[in-house]
C-alpha cells in the first residue's frame, strides 16, 4: 500500500499496537486470570451445589468478563497518552475516528478475544449446560466488541486523569446495562429452551450502530480531553 | 437586531445572567413554596382516599412530580450540554453542570419515596422492576456526570467532557428504558397522559399538576442560585466578579 494514504495509516496503527502488545504479551493474560479468579469466588460464596451454579452460570461468566473488560479499558489509551502518541494521532491529517476504530479493534483483539477463548473453561467450571455454550459464545462475540466500543468513548473522556479507575467504572457501567440484559437474556432463553435469536439479533443491531457511531463519539471525546 | 435576540444574547453574558438570576431566584423560590403548600394541601387533605390503596397512595404527590423532574432535568442538562459543545456558550456549560446535582437529588427522592410506597403496597422496599431499575441507572448516569465534572481540574474542559457524557447518556436513557421493560416489569403504567383522557380523577389530578409546576419552579430557582455561585467562581479574574465579591453593586 502506498505510504501516506488512509489505508496505510490504519495499517500502521494496527501494526504498531499489535507489536506493542506482542512485546508485552504477558499482559494479555491478565484479564483472563482476573475473570478466572472472579468465577472461582462464586462457588465459595454460593456453595458448590452444581444445579444452583448451573442455573446462574451464564450470568456469572458474563459479569466476570464484563468487569475484566472494564479493568482492561484503562490501558486502551494510557501509554499513548503518556508518551504523546495520542496527540500525534489527533493531529494527523487522516480521519481520527477511523484511526481510533483501528486502535479499538486491536484492543478488543488483545483483551476481549482471550476472554472469549477462555469462556468455555469458565462455563465448565460452573457446570453450564453444554447446549447453552454456543449461545453464550455467540452472545460474547457480539457483546464484547460492543463493550469495547462503548468503553472507548468513556475512556477517551477520562484519558488525561491519573487515577481514573473507579470513575471509569461509574461512567461505563450504566452504558453496559442494556448489553448485559440482552446478552444474558439470550443465554437465559436458551437455558429455558425458548427461542434465543431475538436478543442476539438486537445485540447485532446495536453492534452495527456502535461500529458506526462510537468511533465518531470517541474522537469527539478525545478532542475535548486533549486540548 | 430585534429585541428578543438582543435580550437572549444579553442573557448569555455572565454579569447580566448573574444580575437577572439574582432577581428571579427569590421570586421563583417563593412561588414554588406557595404552589407546594397549595399542592400538598390539595393532595394530602382535600383529595379523597384511593379505593384500593387508601391513604398510602398520597405519596404520589411527591413521587410522581419528582420522577417527572428527574427526566426533565436530564434532558435540560443534555440540551444545555449540546449548546455548550456546539456554540461554546459559557452560561450553558454552567447551567448543564449545575443542573446535574439537582437532577440527582430529584432522582434520589423519587427512589426513596418509591421505596416508602413500595413497602406497604408491594411488601418490599425494592424490587428489580423495569421502571425502578431505569430510574436507578438514571441516578448512576447523573453521578457519572457529576463525578467526571469534579475529576477534571480545568473547569471549562470538565464541563465539556461531562456534558459530552450527558449527551451519550441521552442516547442510553431510552435504550435502558426499553431493555429493562423487556427484561422485567411490575410497575403500573402511567395514569396521567398528555394526549387523551387521564385515568386519574380530577380531584387527584390538579394537586399533582400543581406539584409538578412547583417542582419545576423550585428547580429553576435552585439552578439560578447555584449557577450564580459557579459563575462568580469561574469568572474570578474578571472585574465584574471582583465587584460582586467585594459587594460593590451587582457587577452589571
Amino acid at each position: 500500500m502506498k505510504p501516506g494514504t488512509l489505508g496505510a495509516a490504519c495499517l500502521a496503527v494496527i501494526r504498531r499496537d499489535l507489536t506493542l502488545s506482542w512485546r508485552r504479551r504477558g499482559d494479555a493474560l491478565n484479564p483472563v486470570l482476573f475473570a478466572l479468579v472472579v468465577v472461582t469466588l462464586f462457588p465459595f460464596a454460593l456453595g458448590p451445589e452444581p444445579n444452583q451454579l448451573a442455573r446462574i452460570a451464564a450470568g456469572i461468566v458474563f459479569v466476570a468478563i464484563l468487569i475484566a473488560g472494564v479493568l482492561a479499558l484503562d490501558s486502551m489509551f494510557r501509554s499513548d497518552c503518556d508518551d504523546g502518541a495520542l496527540e500525534q494521532l489527533v493531529l494527523s491529517p487522516h480521519p481520527l475516528p477511523l484511526l481510533l476504530a483501528c486502535k479499538i479493534l486491536v484492543h478488543w483483539t488483545t483483551t476481549a478475544l482471550p476472554l472469549i477463548v477462555a469462556a468455555p473453561l469458565l462455563a465448565e467450571m460452573l457446570h453450564l449446560q453444554h447446549a447453552v455454550l454456543p449461545v453464550l459464545l455467540a452472545a460474547l462475540a457480539l457483546a464484547t466488541p460492543l463493550l469495547s466500543l462503548l468503553g472507548a468513548v468513556c475512556v477517551a473522556l477520562t484519558v488525561g486523569m491519573r487515577r481514573s479507575g473507579m470513575l471509569l467504572a461509574l461512567l461505563v457501567l450504566p452504558l453496559y446495562v442494556p448489553v448485559l440484559i440482552f446478552a444474558a437474556g439470550a443465554c437465559d432463553a436458551a437455558q429455558a429452551g425458548l427461542p434465543y435469536l431475538a436478543p442476539l439479533l438486537w445485540l447485532g443491531a446495536a453492534l452495527v450502530l456502535a461500529l458506526v457511531l462510537a468511533p465518531l463519539a470517541c474522537a469527539a471525546a478525545l478532542r475535548i480531553s486533549i486540548t | 437586531m430585534n429585541k428578543l435576540t438582543l435580550w437572549f444574547h444579553k442573557f448569555g453574558s455572565p454579569p447580566v445572567f448573574h444580575r437577572i438570576g439574582g432577581l428571579l431566584a427569590p421570586w421563583l423560590f417563593a412561588a414554588a413554596l406557595v404552589l407546594m403548600a397549595v399542592g400538598l394541601y390539595g393532595g394530602l387533605v382535600l383529595a379523597p382516599a384511593d379505593y384500593q390503596q387508601s391513604d398510602a397512595y398520597r405519596i404520589i404527590f411527591i413521587h410522581v412530580p419528582c420522577a417527572w423532574m428527574s427526566l426533565f432535568i436530564y434532558f435540560f442538562m443534555a440540551a444545555n450540554a449540546f449548546i455548550a459543545l456546539v456554540w461554546r456558550i459559557k452560561i450553558s456549560e454552567i447551567l448543564a453542570m449545575t443542573s446535574a446535582p439537582i437532577g440527582a437529588a430529584f432522582t434520589a427522592i423519587t427512589l426513596a419515596t418509591g421505596a416508602l410506597w413500595g413497602k406497604p403496597m408491594w411488601g418490599t422496599w425494592w424490587t428489580w422492576d423495569a421502571r425502578l431499575t431505569a430510574e436507578l441507572v438514571l441516578l448512576f448516569l447523573y453521578l457519572g456526570v457529576i463525578g467526571l465534572y469534579h475529576a477534571i481540574e480545568d473547569r471549562r474542559q470538565a464541563a465539556r467532557a461531562a456534558g459530552f457524557l450527558a449527551l451519550v447518556g441521552v442516547v442510553n436513557v431510552p435504550i435502558v428504558h426499553f431493555s429493562v421493560k423487556w427484561w422485567n416489569t411490575l410497575h403500573q403504567g402511567s395514569t396521567v397522559r398528555l394526549l387523551g383522557p387521564s385515568a386519574i380523577d380530577s380531584s387527584m389530578l390538579w394537586p399533582l399538576l400543581v406539584m409538578a409546576l412547583a417542582t419545576k419552579l423550585w428547580f429553576f430557582a435552585s439552578l439560578f442560585v447555584r449557577a450564580r455561585n459557579d459563575l462568580v467562581e469561574l469568572e474570578a479574574g474578571k472585574d465584574w466578579a471582583r465587584k460582586v465579591a467585594l459587594g460593590e453593586g451587582d457587577g452589571a
